[in-house]
């Protein structure tokens, strides 16, 4: 599904420049869960921004599906984030005017479905995480732990071919955690998602099949005993 | 989803969208009213000089009297001056004195020319003249040669002291009957009775101005009299009352040849009033008519606003400038709180503009949001600026003085007999005896006063057009403010976007 060949990443700040990723080479078959660890700064979301084609390389190439997602014209770009990408963020990033069913609706919006297809489909999504009967309530009317899966629901509501989260436990306890961790895993399953997940956490790497590490920006990856989906 | 996420913003930033939409109100108010207030300026401007010259009427065209001529038709008493007799006590004196105030003879064969002109729609041409009706009569006096005795007249006694004594002046205007709504008539409406017909060409029949006719008791059927040349009055039967935009105009119409007849001008008019085919044409035709005659005043309405004076002028002039630019800089002031507040409010959402964005959004889409926030704020601004300007423009109407305006005056002869001024009681002299005081001089008394001073109220009306124009302004607002933040929306990189701190 991915082929990431000597990406670099480097952002100039003032004078200085930064280099976040160094020639990372990477590849993710198909419905794979890949887990990506490491300290905090060492470019762990940058690798993810590069996978779900939220930023540009500033060198090499990142291919999806055969298409150097670097190489193409923004609008070709955003079609493909509409589509295929699912995103999860830490900071659970739901549009705080708008409820749940809506903040899932917003995902299926850039898609073109019809109004009563997109309440359906939301409905649906919020039902599979366990939150149908909160589908009007705002995000601040919320706890995180349901915020985080409104903002699941949001990124599966599109059936994408992937899911890239960013530390979606970060902001979670330990119990909500394992509830999100657990949601994550059973969609992954079900939906035959490719699952990339970047945390600092080390018993939810260990969940992955594998786990690739970030260390100053350059990127080793071990496999987990090639752990099944089913 | 673009409406309710609209609402729903609107909603979250309400105290923001308020002041913003209270902003462009302010401004846009400020602008309805002072346009409704020049519009209203203009309108009373149309007004006095209608009233002056009538409606259809582009140009207007005088001559100067002669050095000496006093106007046309001799004025006087009908009794010599310069001797020594006086009259006996007790003798009356009725004169009803017909002039041709300030501007001098025209022949009705240059009305003629000048309608034959290119560009001339229509032209015609009247006769207005002062009638001045004195009627008196010589009280006792007694002569001591320092002009003591009579209670009034330098000299000693004159007329006046223990006489009835009672003058009336009014304005006579001579109407040509055949070119219809052209004229010093045309602007007037029938309040009573009814206007001239084609028949009356010849006929003793007159229409008075309503408010001349409220101060003298006249109505439909009442007769006044019109004096001449001679000083004699002919009765004319009032057929009907009439009001001018201003409420002034001439006090009593009679038809143009009954006019010349009284006066003692056939063939003559001392007024031409003219209409252009087109409103583009009345410099040519104003050029023309010079060429014509050389000697004549030519005036265009344009450059009659020119000479207004009084506080009519300087309320143009406050509204065309200082309203003006003050309007122009609070709605400068608006657009720009409006433009920053919603930059501001972009500032605010970079995270949330980001999520989108990795959500699949286009940037033309969230640029189609922010502008339709803004413009959403833009029309309630415009909406509550055209209430603004409403209250502001009734109450300009409501509460704003009666405004003057007096309009500077052709030229005229400034030598005896010509520019004279009538002061009651204060004539004397060797016609009747007595010493001191002066001899009237051979002509008689001159013409009246001739610099009117119309009064008008300021109305400031709102039209359809001022409205739709402070749709366009809100509307303008809202995508000038809308413009800048999305444009800002619309340059942010995702991955920038969503590491920015909410």
């Amino acid at each position: 599904m991915y082929k990431l060949t000597n990406v670099t990443k480097t952002y100039s700040l003032g004078r200085n420049a930064v280099g976040a990723l160094q020639s990372v080479n990477l590849t993710i078959s198909d419905g794979e869960w890949l887990a990506i660890q490491g300290p905090t700064g060492h470019g762990k979301t940058t690798l993810l921004q590069m996978l779900g084609a939220l930023d540009r390389p500033t060198s090499g190439s990142v291919e999806f599906e055969g298409k150097d997602l670097a190489e193409l014209r923004e609008a070709d770009v955003g079609r493909i984030r509409a589509k295929s990408f699912g995103f999860i963020f830490q900071t659970f990033n739901l549009i705080p005017t708008l409820s749940a069913q809506e903040n899932v609706e917003a995902a299926l919006v850039p898609l073109g479905v019809g109004a009563s297809e997109r309440r359906a489909r939301a409905a649906d999504a919020l039902g599979d995480v366990g939150l149908a009967e909160r589908r009007r309530h705002l995000p601040s009317e919320l706890s995180g732990g349901q915020q985080q899966r409104v903002a699941i629901a949001r990124a599966l509501v599109k059936e994408p071919a992937v899911l890239l989260a960013d530390e979606p436990t970060g902001n979670l306890d330990e119990e909500t955690r394992d509830e999100i961790i657990g949601l994550l895993e059973r969609l992954w399953r079900e939906n035959e998602l490719t699952l990339v997940l970047v945390t600092h956490d080390s018993p939810v790497a260990r969940r992955a099949q594998r786990i690739g590490v970030m260390r100053d920006g350059k990127l080793s990856v071990e496999v987990l005993g090639g752990r099944p989906r089913g | 989803m673009f409406l309710t996420y609209l609402l729903r913003e609107l909603r979250r930033r309400a105290r923001q969208a308020i002041l913003i939409a209270l902003g462009l109100a302010l401004g846009i108010g400020l602008v309805i009213t002072v346009t409704a207030a020049s519009s209203g300026v203009k309108n009373a401007q149309a007004d006095v000089l209608h009233s002056l010259y009538g409606v259809g009427t582009d140009i207007t065209v005088t001559q100067a009297p002669s050095a000496g001529s006093g106007g046309f038709g001799p004025v006087g008493f009908g009794f010599n001056s310069g001797t020594r007799t006086r009259p006996k006590a007790g003798t009356k004196i009725n004169v009803n004195r017909l002039t041709t105030g300030q501007y001098g003879p025209i022949s009705t064969a240059s009305v003629t020319s000048i309608s034959h002109l290119k560009d001339v729609a229509a032209a015609t041409g009247a006769l207005t003249m002062n009638d001045s009706k004195i009627s008196l009569t010589i009280g006792n006096f007694s002569f001591n040669g320092a002009g003591g005795g009579g209670t009034s007249g330098v000299g000693g006694g004159g007329v006046g002291g223990r006489g009835r004594f009672a003058p009336d002046f009014f304005s006579v205007a001579g109407v040509d009957l055949s070119t219809g709504a052209l004229g010093p008539l045309s602007s007037a409406r029938l309040s009573s009775g009814r206007t001239f017909t084609a028949a009356d060409a010849t006929s003793e029949v007159a229409v008075v101005d309503v408010n001349y006719a409220k101060q003298n008791k006249l109505k439909v059927g009442s007769v006044i009299a019109i004096g001449n040349s001679k000083g004699k009055g002919t009765n004319f039967t009032v057929a009907g009352l009439v009001s001018t935009p201003s409420g002034t105009g001439s006090d009593v119409y009679i038809p143009l040849a009954e006019a010349q007849k009284l006066a003692g001008a056939a063939g003559k008019v001392n007024t031409i009033y003219v209409a252009a085919a087109n409103s583009t044409d009345i410099s040519a035709v104003q050029k023309e008519i010079s060429g014509l005659m050389p000697k004549a005043t030519v005036t265009t309405a344009n450059s009659l606003a020119s000479q207004v004076t009084g506080s009519l002028s300087s309320a143009a002039s406050l509204a065309n400038r200082l309203g003006r630019w003050l309007a122009i800089a609070v709605l400068a002031a608006a657009f720009a709180l409006a433009v920053l507040m919603t930059m501001a409010a972009v500032a605010r959402r970079v995270r949330e503009f980001g999520t989108l964005k990795a959500l699949g959004w286009r940037s033309r889409r969230i640029v189609g949001q922010v502008m339709g926030e803004a413009l959403a704020i833009g029309l309630v601004g415009g909406v509550v600026g055209v209430g603004l300007g409403y209250l502001g423009s009734t109450l300009v109407s409501r509460f704003s003085s009666k405004l003057t305006a007096t309009i500077g005056t052709a030229t005229g002869s400034g030598t005896p007999g010509g520019g004279r001024v009538f002061t009651p009681g204060g004539f004397g002299g060797g016609n009747f005896g007595g010493g001191g005081g002066g001899q009237l001089p051979r002509g008689g008394f001159g013409r009246l006063a001739t610099s009117p001073t119309l009064t008008v109220h300021l109305t400031a009306p709102v039209t359809i057009s001022i409205i739709g124009a402070a749709v366009l302004l809100a509307i303008i607002g809202g995508l000038i403010a809308g413009g800048f933040g999305s444009w800002r929306a619309a340059r942010l990189r995702p991955a920038a976007a969503l590491a920015a701190v909410a």
